[in-house]
């Protein structure tokens, strides 16, 4: 059922326009907004004021303007001091490398899995994983992987030291390695699988598996035929993510933080650093490298898009050369051997913070903690309540008000019948670019002047900015996607448009909307500078705790915290794929596949 | 709050006059609320918050923490709340950003936990408020004449600006089953080193106890200790004075663990390192830590501290009050709870904390004296009397100095 | 496939007639047609057939009130003396049927038929007998709880048909219904729209492709190249 509205969604390949429904019904508080305008603009307003708040108050600082500290002229010695310093070059090469290995291995791996599994039952296990991966917050899961892969870790331990001949951990650096590889590994985890989401959300709607088969019924091979005859298409849909994986990696600041190289760190603690450090004086060159930072990540991305279009216009030919395999055994065996390997590490991870949560002693090399206990939760069930409660609040209200706020835009954008204003709506992904340290300065400033710092109010509008992004991602799609015939059909019959709204496009959307709803969620969760900053400190959410106390290196209370910040996202996903089949128990096609 | 208020205030903001309010008249009324009569502060002080901004990394220091809010609440009817930070610069950071908006009155940071160059960049921008800790009631108590870092922060004098809270000596934790002689000086320590490869190291600076090594051994190897209590002048005086430093790390390093080419990203890390028996000595500020550890199950009971009888870096580390605070009375309150005999004698003991005190025993009532006496210090400590003499820290401008060069030459 | 007819005993007093009066409907300023006048009966079924792109389905969007924004109409739609040209669709009560039967996925099958019941009929049992009523006449009863997606082609087909007649339209716009049924299917499809397109009385509009769709009317068949 859903796949005939698919193809014949693709047939009718324009929207249709409400215009003049709009012109006499002035009737519904929805249709108000939506004549006016009002929301799409409101939700602009919302992103774009704390992003140039934010770029002002690192590009004047980066250009010697900081009269807090006696600066008022204008001048590039920052930039200077910047050049100078001697981290700074090496620094550049590993987030460079590091931030391009793990984009381009995750894409490999990803799309490889797809090519050569799509369609069968290890597609549908893995997809049955993927969910829970996404949910789990970065810093939990870079502190499980530390935990796992260290030389001390639970791997060495299994082998040591019956048959490596470890007394003790091996003096090798596998975290914090000086090439970053530790901090790939930790990118990829989380992005191989949103990589896969984001495929498997454009193979939904691109009808791929008729042209699978039609591919194969000419005698394709699978991964010939997927390369040849799918990717091109889907490519372009799945471009946008990529760009955000990209620059996520290239600035990302927790997972640098747990298992990147130390001495020098990548660019973003750097920067990092130089915001926090006392001297007052590196604020200015701070702000330079914040600039800096946002340089390489556009560069890196023109760039990207620039070997795209070169990649596209060579392989033409390749296309239609007629060959029917493409490295059909290596593909099939290597991307399983490599999603899996993801797939146990994130399970391996998230037991060994189990394990360590219930720890009281658990010595090198004990393949078991040798004192088990409660201690760690017990003591500190009072903080864990707190610290949830402020998390599911910030959390489940700032991803509601991101939900509310990206549908009206869409209904709107529907409605007019253009997808005008979805050009000045890219600008929501503004806040996944630019470093989130520099530009929180600016918004902390600005909730000061607005009287609202350390409020609710704030807090959730920080968190908002890096949640909208991530809910208008996965929500874009379905919901242009959806079928207007059926409104249609509905207004026929003498439905009004916000009825038939509330009854036919909301429910049929439930699905994606739930989904969008907890991926929001799991990236409140996660986000930690937001919460700091515009919190005043004065709110504690279970990712600030858990950074705050992996200073204390304490393993146990650090797996506490990492453990619960994980089960809260979890469980909102668990409810968001449960709750549709439950709601829909008796309609097999919106039922899951 | 509607949006429209927000933009009024971007348009306030985009304008970015980050008006610098001369603190002349905050001042001027500062020394009136910090030289009050007691009594007047106390009755003041009742009803307000006090957001205490102070590390959060140890949940016995928060437990200690909780203590106070408690105490504070009976006595005075002073609600504390504990913002745990990770990086007391952070702090800094938010004053400022306040300032910068122009906030001088209900900032989010009544009391601030500092000291060195956290305390040096508040008070050379303005964003503290006092003098006041010398009007506090249990002032008098402190042991000044002994304890000379508690009137020169890192050779920044104090002036009235911070209360002293406690006191820091640097000193090491080893494993006794993994180590049977301790070195007794820098020197010996590189010998060690050298005996035990890939057995030792230290958190990268400017991590607060990496920095620290260096301070140590730069101050060992200097023979003229007065240059390192002034600023760093020229770089000839620089190289000269640090030459003996760069030759000692340039030896130890090769011997240190991952042969000195990675290093723990904290002191925290590196208590991991040697829990997991991948070092075997570890650093600490505090000498009441080891056991402190031992009793929560983060150390191996084997654990032992060791300091060199030439001396260690010590210094005191202070409670602030921001410039901006609305609630200046409860945290002079505060600050002056923090430095009475009960909350020191708490603070003293492992149980709850570990940390010497800043009063002179001397000072004190024969009562207190004895609940001071009656403290247990735990396993892993050493006794006051077998810490060995303070080393004081040098002017933070040789450290700023160093950590840069420290950089250029390791950390690439 | 049952030969009954479902009878509303509801239904308006006067049966319209459907006026298309001078209409030129352009794609981005280029006329796609001019000066297309068209009356049509109470049960009269008038065919439109032409090639595609020549604007019949576009014609069908701006007699329902769903013309996309790049299209554009000079000229005036009636029914009776009500001019519909400016209504928004939900108050134009113009039933459409298309290629695929659209029935909502998330409701049953008489959840999708009670969607269609306008709301004046308030009274719960009045809306069941309503609904059970035409199920039965269709002969298709014991379909009442199903889900829609359980059901073969041409029953789901029906219910569509069903639904809309439930709405109470004054007229029927009838765009490629059939196309997508086999042939067998496909008569008797045929028949049962257009038997109860004439025993409610509707002025009926056939957009199609087939000719045999065009004779079996038994009417008017209009080529839109004639305009």
């Amino acid at each position: 059922m859903a796949d005939t509205v698919r193809t014949i969604n693709s047939t009718i390949s324009k929207q249709i326009r409400y215009h003049q429904a709009m012109k006499n019904h002035f009737g519904s508080i929805l249709s108000v907004l939506f004549s006016l305008h009002t929301v799409p603009v409101l939700t602009l307003m919302v992103f774009l004021l704390p992003v140039l708040a934010g770029l002002t108050s690192t590009v004047l600082p980066a250009f010697g303007y900081l009269p807090v500290i006696g600066q008022i002229s204008i001048n590039t010695n920052a930039w200077g001091q910047l050049f100078a310093h001697p981290a700074l070059p090496s620094a550049l090469i590993t987030s460079l490398s590091s931030g391009i290995l793990a984009t381009i291995l995750s894409l490999i791996v990803s799309l490889s899995f797809v090519a050569a599994w799509q369609g069968t039952a290890s597609f549908r296990k893995a997809r049955r994983i993927l969910a829970p991966i996404l949910a789990i917050p970065h810093s939990a899961l870079a502190i499980g992987l530390a935990f796992l892969i260290a030389p001390s870790g639970w791997i060495v331990r299994v082998f040591s030291p019956w048959a490596t001949g470890w007394e003790r951990p091996p003096d090798i650096a596998i975290i914090h390695d000086e090439w970053g590889i530790s901090l790939v590994l930790g990118l990829m985890i989380k992005e191989t699988p949103y990589l896969l989401l984001m495929i498997l959300a454009a193979l939904d709607q691109s009808q791929a598996k008729q042209r699978l088969k039609l591919a194969k019924t000419l005698g394709y091979h699978p991964i010939a035929a997927w390369v040849k005859g799918i990717l091109p298409v889907i490519y372009k849909q799945i471009r946008l993510p990529i760009y955000a994986v990209l620059a996520f990696s290239l600035s990302v600041v927790d997972i640098a933080l747990i298992l990147g190289p130390t001495t020098p760190p990548t660019l973003s603690i750097l920067v990092l650093r130089w915001f926090n450090d006392p001297d007052l004086n590196y604020r200015t060159i701070a702000a330079a490298g914040a600039l800096l930072q946002l340089f390489v990540v556009i560069c890196v991305i023109v760039t990207w898009w620039i070997t795209e279009k070169a990649i596209s216009r060579l392989s033409k030919r390749w296309l239609i050369n007629g060959r029917r395999t493409f490295l059909e055994q290596p593909v099939r065996q290597v991307s399983k051997f490599s999603l899996n390997s993801i797939f146990l590490l994130f399970f391996g991870s998230l037991l060994v913070i189990l394990l360590w949560s219930f720890t009281r002693r658990w010595r090198y090399p004990d393949f078991l903690p040798s004192v088990w206990s409660i201690q760690s939760w017990d003591r500190n069930i009072h903080n864990l309540l707190w610290s949830s409660s402020s998390t599911l609040i910030i959390g489940l209200i700032s991803s509601f008000v991101a939900v509310v706020l990206v549908v009206v835009c869409l209904e709107n954008e529907k409605r007019r019948g253009k997808t005008a204003g979805s050009g000045a709506l890219w600008l929501v992904y503004l806040p996944l670019m630019i470093p989130q340290v520099s530009f929180l300065f600016g918004v902390q400033i600005l909730t000061i002047k607005a009287g609202i710092d350390a409020s609710w109010l704030a807090i959730i509008w920080s968190h908002l900015l890096f949640v909208l992004p991530y809910v208008f991602l996965s929500l874009t799609d379905p919901y242009r996607q959806h079928d207007d015939r059926y409104i249609k059909v509905a207004l026929s019959m003498g439905i009004s448009p916000a009825r038939a709204f509330w009854r036919i496009r909301l429910p049929m959307l439930l699905r994606p909307l739930l989904f969008a709803f907890s991926i929001g969620f799991a990236v409140s969760v996660a986000q930690y500078l937001p919460t700091l900053f515009v919190g005043g400190g004065r709110f504690s959410t279970l990712t600030t705790e858990a950074v705050n106390l992996s200073a204390s290196g304490n393993r146990r209370i650090i797996a506490v915290y990492a453990l619960l910040q994980a089960l809260l996202p979890l469980l909102c996903f668990i409810a968001a794929l449960t709750l549709p089949n439950i709601v829909f128990r008796n309609r097999r096609a919106l039922k899951e596949h | 709050m509607g949006i429209k208020q927000t933009f009024t205030s971007a348009i306030l903001f985009t304008g970015l006059a980050l008006n610098l309010a001369t603190p002349q008249s905050v001042i001027a009324q500062d020394q009136t609320t910090a030289n009050q009569d007691w009594s007047k502060i106390e009755t003041k002080a009742q009803g307000q918050t006090v957001y205490w901004n102070a590390w959060g990394g140890s949940e016995l220091i928060n437990e200690y923490i909780a203590w106070v809010g408690k105490r504070v609440w009976d006595d005075n009817k002073i609600t504390l709340k504990h913002v745990k930070v990770t990086d007391t610069a952070d702090v800094v950071s938010r004053v400022l950003a306040e300032k910068t908006a122009g906030k001088d009155a209900e900032g989010s940071v009544d009391l601030v936990w500092i000291n060195g160059e956290n305390f040096a960049s508040m008070k050379k921008n303005g964003l503290l408020f006092g003098p006041f800790s010398e009007n506090l009631p249990n002032y008098p108590l402190v042991d000044i004449e002994n304890k000379a870092t508690t009137t020169m922060d890192f050779t920044i004098p104090v002036d009235g600006l911070e209360a002293p809270w406690g006191m820091a000596k640097f000193n090491f934790i080893y494993d006794s089953a993994r180590v049977d002689q301790t070195p007794n000086s820098s020197a010996e320590l590189l010998t060690w080193a050298k005996n035990n490869s890939g057995r030792f190291t230290y958190p990268s600076p400017p991590d607060y106890l990496g920095s620290t090594f260096l301070k140590q051994v730069l101050v060992e190897s200097v023979d003229d200790h007065k240059i390192l209590r002034q600023a760093v002048t020229d770089e000839a005086e620089f190289k000269k004075t640090t030459a003996a430093l760069w030759d000692y790390l340039d030896q130890l390093h090769p011997a240190l663990w991952r042969d000195g080419k990675q290093f723990p990203v904290s002191s925290s890390a590196q208590q991991q390192l040697l829990d997991d028996g991948e070092v075997d000595i570890h650093l600490s500020f505090n000498p009441g830590a080891a056991s402190s550890l031992i009793k929560s199950g983060e150390l191996a009971p084997s654990v032992r501290t060791f300091v060199f009888d030439k001396g260690t870096i010590g210094n005191t580390h202070f409670i602030a009050i921001p410039y901006n605070s609305s609630s200046k009375e409860a945290a002079m309150i505060v600050a002056n709870f923090l430095m009475s005999p009960e909350a020191q004698a708490r603070k003293q003991d492992p149980e709850y904390w570990g940390d010497d005190t800043v009063l002179s025993i001397a000072k004190l009532s024969a009562e207190d004296q004895k609940i001071f006496s009656a403290i247990e210090l735990g396993v892993a400590t050493l006794p006051p009397q077998d810490l060995g003499p303070t080393l004081l820290e040098p002017h933070p401008s040789w450290m700023e100095r160093i950590e840069k060069e420290w950089l250029t030459r390791y950390g690439q | 496939m049952s030969d009954n007819t479902f009878k509303q005993s509801v239904t308006p007093a006067q049966f319209p007639t459907l006026y298309l009066k001078d209409l030129k409907l352009c794609l981005r300023g280029e006329a796609l047609f001019t000066n297309l006048s068209l009356n049509i009966s109470p049960g009269e079924i008038v065919t439109l057939m032409g090639p595609s792109g020549c604007g019949k389905s576009s014609l069908l969007a701006a007699i329902s009130g769903t013309l996309e924004s790049d299209f554009s109409l000079v000229g005036e739609i009636f029914l009776d003396d009500l001019n519909l040209t400016n209504l928004p669709p939900e108050e134009r009560h113009i039933g459409m049927l298309f290629q695929e039967d659209l029935l909502f996925p998330h409701m049953s099958v008489s959840e999708n038929l009670c969607f269609g019941i306008p709301a004046h009929i308030k009274s719960k049992k009045e809306r069941v007998s309503l609904i059970s009523q035409a199920l039965k006449d269709a002969g298709l009863s014991e379909f009442e709880n199903r889900d829609p997606a359980t059901l073969s082609g041409g029953q789901r087909a029906r219910i569509a048909v069903l639904r809309t007649l439930l709405s109470q339209p004054r007229a029927l716009l009838l765009d490629e219904p059939f196309s997508k049924l086999d042939t067998e299917l496909r008569t008797r499809f045929r028949d049962f729209v257009f038997r109860h397109a004439r025993a409610h009385n509707l002025p009926t509009l056939l957009v199609t492709h087939d000719p045999e769709d065009a004779q079996s009317t038994g009417g008017k068949v209009i080529r839109v190249s004639d305009f």
